[in-house]
């Protein structure tokens, strides 16, 4: 028989964020986004519309940028997960977030741990990006002071970095 | 917005989630990349009693070339698709169209079975698929059936899978292929829902003449819509012009009946088709040509 997790039995879960492990019991409706902020107290992740148009919420699992808020906590057993708290030991995040605050990329910075994040992924994969790969990664994230300008020149000077 | 309250199963085979959807599918549904099931349950459209959790069903990850068909399991993310080298040298409208879904962070969860599944007729890989000819296989705890995308779609967000049926793979005839293809898509921002799209296969003779091939539609009716084989005839045997393509497509949207709502009206939708459907034939005829050079 397949183990069935009561709905308000809670279940337990392991995984490794940020490089830290942890083991936390949940109901399964948690979404991973609440667990994050809620659970474990990392409220870097931002959690904006909670149904993935705006972007606020990705962080990086298994190294794939996604929606934390179209994810439920159990479905984080076993994985690996960096938040934008984890950047600090991440080269690329370090060069971004300089990046980010040389360009005036944010101004309220509500958006910017979700689009810091999804920027790590594409860098990761796509070190030499042209600009206009740059704004189609960006189109999954909502900004509502930049205009934009300033966080694809950041993203665009990180790659510059890269190359050197 | 947070989902009601449900039971959760995580199987980890096509077998055990068979028996589960055996005792369990009328009340509940099955969970892969979530990527608009998700929002559905987080503002509470659907409270199923429970949900059984598909992403550990490994075997259903896949994109092969076997027995004259591009096999792709029903758990493969859509990002996979997209990045796939064996899928763009076989079929390369599958890349093409994967791009305009969602958002890349979308794409790296979103599955191609849960798009066919979720049946949303604006969707890209719904319409791409049913352009190629491709069939679903569907199991059940009883047996496995295959079904052709044309019978497939019934209307919105509804097809022909009962709920103890699990959708498990899509094969895409590739043997005679068409050489031209081209999907197109109209949406407000990049990245939205498909107001209108577009896709079109052309196979063209050494002197340019239409050979065969397909057109679809989406956005414009409740399922994505294929030109008939009788209304697409009218191209075959001669160069694509203007008043040979505004015929399919007058005789494409005479069969639809698009809505109208906050996005855009019927109107502009059935000329959205028009625009966009000649756009891909062109396209289409373009790529066809040049691989025959």
């Amino acid at each position: 028989m397949i183990k069935k997790v009561e709905s308000k039995e809670k279940m337990k879960i392991q995984t490794v964020i940020n490089g830290k492990s942890y083991e936390k019991e949940v109901e399964p409706r948690k979404l991973f986004s609440d667990f994050l902020r809620e659970d474990v107290g990392l409220t870097g992740t931002h959690v904006g519309c909670e149904h993935g148009v705006c972007g606020a919420c990705t962080v990086l699992m298994d190294g794939k940028a996604v929606r934390s808020c179209l994810m439920f906590a159990v479905q984080a057993d076993g994985t690996k997960i960096e938040t934008v708290e984890g950047l600090v030991n991440n080269k690329t995040g370090r060069s971004l977030k300089a990046a980010f605050s040389e360009h005036h990329a944010l101004q309220c910075g509500f958006c910017t741990p979700g689009i810091l994040m999804s920027s790590v992924e594409f860098l990761n994969e796509n070190p030499q990006p042209e600009k206009q790969e740059i704004k189609e990664m960006l189109s999954g994230h909502l900004c509502r002071c930049t205009g934009y300008t300033g966080i694809v020149e950041a993203v665009q000077q990180t790659t510059d970095g890269n190359s050197k | 917005m947070k989902p009601a309250q449900f039971d959760y199963f995580r199987p980890s085979s096509v077998e055990e989630t068979l028996e589960l959807l055996t005792d369990y599918g009328n009340e509940g549904k099955i969970l892969a990349g979530g990527q608009s099931f998700i929002p559905i349950l987080n503002m509470r459209m659907s409270e199923p009693e429970c949900l059984i959790d598909i992403n550990h069903l490994q075997e259903l990850d896949y994109i092969k070339q076997e027995e004259g068909y591009l096999k792709i399991g029903a758990l493969t993310r859509q990002s996979d698709l997209e990045k796939s080298e064996l899928a763009a040298n076989t079929v390369p409208i599958l890349r093409e169209a994967s791009r305009f879904i969602g958002h890349s962070q979308t794409r790296n969860r979103g599955t191609v079975g849960g798009s066919l599944v979720h049946a949303d007729p604006s969707a890209e890989l719904p319409l791409t698929l049913l352009t190629l000819g491709a069939k679903v296989i569907i199991s059940s705890a009883d047996e496995e059936r295959e079904a052709a995308l044309d019978e497939f779609f019934l209307t919105y967000l509804t097809t022909d899978m009962m709920p103890d049926e699990l959708l498990t793979a899509i094969h895409i005839p590739i043997d005679s292929i068409p050489k031209g293809y081209a999907f197109e898509e109209f949406s407000r921002r990049h990245g939205d829902f498909a107001l209108v799209a577009a896709a079109s296969m052309l196979d063209v003779d050494e002197n340019g003449n239409v050979l065969g091939g397909t057109i679809a539609a989406g956005g414009i009716d409740a399922v994505p819509l294929l030109a008939e084989e009788e209304d697409f005839n009218v191209l075959i045997g001669q160069k694509l012009t203007e008043q040979r393509i505004k015929e399919v497509v007058q005789k494409m949207v005479e069969k639809a009946e698009p809505d109208s709502d906050l996005h855009a009206s019927a109107e502009y939708r059935e000329n959205l088709a028009e625009v966009l459907i000649k756009k891909s034939l062109h396209k289409a005829y373009q790529r066809a040509t040049e691989s025959g050079e």
